[in-house]
């Protein structure tokens, strides 16, 4: 067996050094790299953040210029919500999805790399307009006539409309890949109802992701349009409809929350069931329910503009349609509280997170019904209490699952445990320091401070709540940083976990850890949704993990039949390559090129792009793309 | 489980036609991409309804051009198919580099003709909103069928270099749907931009 082994690697092993670094296709890698980078921005945007904070903490500070106040609020949200909530979540799925899956590697480890690559350009882009002083400064949603040329003449929103139109590559052929590896890269018998619901919500999430970022990615064009070749989409004085933006933005945008909320309850539906000693009540309803919230979710859009002057039909729609989200929203919730309820919970830092996740969901979802409702939105819209919604859900329904999920997976990637006893400092002093943070600003919002205002007068009362939510805020921040910590001092002081340290179930934690380069030693066969429970399911039928095809005749995995997953056929997966970097730097050399009106940069980013992408898709007699390829 | 392993012996390696990972993927494409222009006619008909004068406020525009283009863009598309059949699937190289080279020229004759469909308009990109939107979405539709030559020309390239057989030429099978694909978001165009504007 070993002498296999040895070989199993050496073939799916990537180059130490500087080559495997810019050359790696290992999902595992790469899928590391996604969660290192979206913490980076995390703190970024964090300090951002507090910076804010400051400067609100009183009224009448002076700390920030109005100017200042809005490239910080701006790169804040984009930060936050597009470079790091979404691509976190398609780390632990790029790093999970195989070894979920039981498969080898992703349906496209090429495309996977450039998804990556393009990402952190997409993020250097961005960040590159700070030290310019002209970090985009329209909000995060970027409204015109605001955002057009007459009125935001400087690069700032260019910037923007670029950067989101690169970052929009990246996470489309990542959705792709998501789809494609779903679809073909399970192991036989891993039917569609065996799938873990991370899966669910990172497939329900790739489809509405590639469905739905062409509008933002559209009107980003449009408006880049407008502002650059004299075109008329936006603009009110030759009859441009400055809410075609809205709607163009919102119907990405609301999808969009879906796509990173969806998988973090995927992670919590799979490792909550763990520290509950007991399946997760509910499977199919809650499978259901992620598809249905996203379907649901292209249909109200128009919530975020109710104070647009819509027709009085559209609102009712609308509203209404905002209002059904809460069936699904509640399926899930019902079920992870039927699954505490039954189960035998066991506390551990990572169930702490999780729990606490259903609570921060319930507030984000009640404040969100709230918004739904018509009337109360004309109340509500633009002040302090959207704030806090939105941050109850991105912080409660995103981060603190995905905390979590670190403290759970740590041991898997790394093989070692993180510290338990600093892992209870970091999750109190996160869960107390954002309510704390957070929860007042319903206040603030209910007593009418809008939001995007650099400071406030005295005497309306407003000082007392955001003085509390500074302090919250900061003690969030220290939160975030003992969890930091404590992954630094456990990488290296961590206990040893071995291949399956919580008693899971799913098929990730029946290889070692930290997981070999080649996943699996053999293809397992799988006949239930807990393969490493059956025995005390008393299961009928038993999964096999040590015997299965071994396809060990080069980089090899096995593609299935889409519904009930038949082995189909034996792929032949492609090594290391630098192609995906190539075309993601021609694809920045273009970008920069647009942004700095060079069209001889552009010209080189277009013909190295072109170029990258012909050698990466020419025939391969290796990967049976050819004719007389030698059958294995 | 030693079943499986028989079974495997007789499974099929590497890049097969529509059951291999790029044929997924490039529906994945596909679908991203035909979301574009779902949001591109979208606006398109936002900005008709919230128009206050005429639309399209230049007149009809005319099917001189445009009529016969559709038809030669969707004979590019029946060569491609007949490269595919009766070419490709039975090994035959001369009929395959003919049915590809001759979509090639015609999606050629498209791209030429729609050149001279835009010098022939009286408006311009800048001179209102229509302007506006009718070259934006005859532009994405002509960018996507220059990329669209482009993949032809690949692919005659590899068939004369003899990369494909009768087993083998997935390549092929991809690049030929995203083909079909461009012409058939043609039609859709087409309806939308030339014919609706004749029923009101």
């Amino acid at each position: 067996m070993a002498p296999r082994l040895a070989r199993l690697a050496e073939l799916w092993s990537t180059a130490p050094g500087w080559r495997g670094f810019f050359s790696s296709v290992d999902h595992k890698q790469i899928g590391i790299r996604y969660v290192v980078t979206a913490f980076v921005f995390l703190i970024a945007g964090g300090i951002e953040a507090l910076v804010m904070r400051v400067q609100l903490s009183h009224s009448n500070l002076g700390i920030l210029s109005p100017e200042a106040y809005d490239q910080l609020f701006t790169m804040h949200g984009f930060s936050m919500i597009f470079l790091y909530a979404g691509p976190v979540l398609s780390g632990f799925s790029n790093y999970l999805f195989p070894l979920l899956l039981g498969s080898r590697d992703m349906a496209f480890p090429r495309l996977n790399a450039l998804s990556y690559w393009i990402y952190v350009f997409a993020g250097l882009f961005l960040y590159a307009s700070f030290p310019l002083g002209l970090a985009p400064d329209a909000g995060w949603f970027n409204y015109p006539p605001y955002s057009s040329a007459a009125y935001n003449p400087g690069l700032n929103i260019d910037f923007y409309v670029l950067g989101l139109v690169f970052l929009g590559i990246s996470t489309t052929v990542g959705a792709a890949n998501f789809v494609v590896t779903l679809l073909r890269m399970r192991a036989p018998g891993m039917s569609i109802n065996r799938l873990p619901i991370l899966v669910w919500g990172t497939l329900t999430a790739s489809v509405g992701n590639l469905l739905a970022v062409p509008a933002v990615s559209l009107g980003c064009v449009l408006l880049l349009m407008d502002r650059r070749f004299g075109t008329h989409f936006f603009d009110v004085e030759t009859a441009g409809q400055p809410l075609l933006w809205q709607h163009l933005f919102w119907m990405f945008g609301h999808p969009w929350v879906y796509a990173i909320v969806l998988p973090a309850l995927g992670i919590v539906s799979d490792a909550l069931p763990t520290f509950c000693r007991r399946p997760l009540v509910g499977y199919t309803p809650v499978a259901l329910a992620t598809v249905t919230t996203m379907i649901v979710g292209f249909g109200v859009w128009l919530h975020h503009m109710f104070a647009t002057g819509m027709p009085m039909m559209s609102l009712a729609f609308f509203g209404a349609a905002s209002m059904v989200i809460t069936i699904p929203s509640a399926v899930s919730a019902f079920a992870w509280i039927a699954t505490l309820w039954t189960g035998r919970p066991i506390r551990t830092t990572a169930f702490l997170f999780f729990a606490s996740f259903i609570f921060l969901f319930v507030v984000g979802g009640v404040s969100g019904v709230m918004t739904g409702a018509v009337p109360l939105d004309w109340q509500l819209t633009d002040t302090y209490f959207v704030v806090a919604h939105l941050h109850y859900v991105l912080i409660g329904i995103n981060v603190f699952p995905v905390v979590g999920g670190i403290y759970y997976w740590f041991p898997k990637v790394t093989g070692r445990l993180m510290d338990e006893r600093l892992g209870r400092w970091n999750f109190w002093t996160m869960l107390i320091g954002f309510n704390l943070g957070f929860f007042p600003m319903h206040i603030a919002g209910l007593m009418g401070m809008p939001r995007r205002i650099y400071t406030y007068s005295p005497g309306l009362g407003w000082d007392g709540v955001n003085l509390v939510t500074t302090i919250g805020s900061f003690m969030f921040a220290v939160g975030v940083a003992l969890f930091l910590v404590n992954v630094v001092r456990s990488l290296k002081h961590g206990a040893p976990a071995g291949e399956n340290p919580w008693d899971a179930a799913t098929l990730e934690w029946s290889v070692p850890s930290p997981v070999p380069a080649y996943n699996f030693a053999v293809i397992p066969l799988i006949a239930s949704r807990h393969p490493l429970w059956e025995e005390r399911l008393q299961e009928t039928e038993r999964s096999s993990l040590e015997r299965g095809l071994r396809l060990e005749n080069g980089r090899e995995t096995l593609a299935t039949t889409v519904m009930d997953a038949e082995a189909d056929l034996i792929l032949k997966m492609p090594g290391d390559s630098y192609a995906p970097l190539a075309l993601a730097v021609g694809l920045a050399a273009l970008f920069v090129g647009l942004l700095a009106h060079s069209a001889a940069v552009a010209g080189i980013g277009v013909v190295a792009s072109a170029l990258s992408l012909l050698a990466w898709l020419w025939p391969e007699r290796i990967l049976g793309q050819r004719a007389e390829s030698a059958h294995g | 489980m030693v079943e499986a392993e028989l079974r495997a012996q007789s499974l099929p390696v590497g890049s097969f036609g529509r059951r291999s990972s790029g044929w997924f993927g490039v529906w994945c494409l596909i679908a991203t991409e035909a979301a574009v222009f779902l949001y591109l006619l979208f606006s398109y008909f936002y900005l008709a309804a919230e128009s206050s004068g005429r639309w399209p406020p230049h007149g009809l525009p005319s099917l001189t051009l445009a009529g016969p283009n559709t038809v030669i863009l969707l004979l590019s598309s029946v060569a491609l198919f007949w490269a595919e059949r009766s070419g490709a699937r039975r090994g035959l190289r001369g009929r395959l580099l003919a049915g590809i080279g001759a979509a090639l020229l015609l999606g050629s004759v498209f791209a030429v003709i729609q050149w001279r469909e835009w010098r022939n308009q009286t408006f311009s990109l800048g001179s209102d909103n229509y302007a506006s939107i009718y070259f934006t979405v005859t532009g994405f539709h002509l960018a996507h069928v220059i990329i669209g030559l482009g993949v032809l020309a690949m692919l005659w390239l590899w068939a004369a270099l003899g990369y494909f057989d009768r087993e083998r030429h997935a390549a092929l099978t991809i690049g030929a749907v995203y083909w079909h694909f461009v012409d058939a978001v043609w039609l859709v165009v087409f309806t939308a931009l030339y014919l609706l504007p004749r029923l009101g």
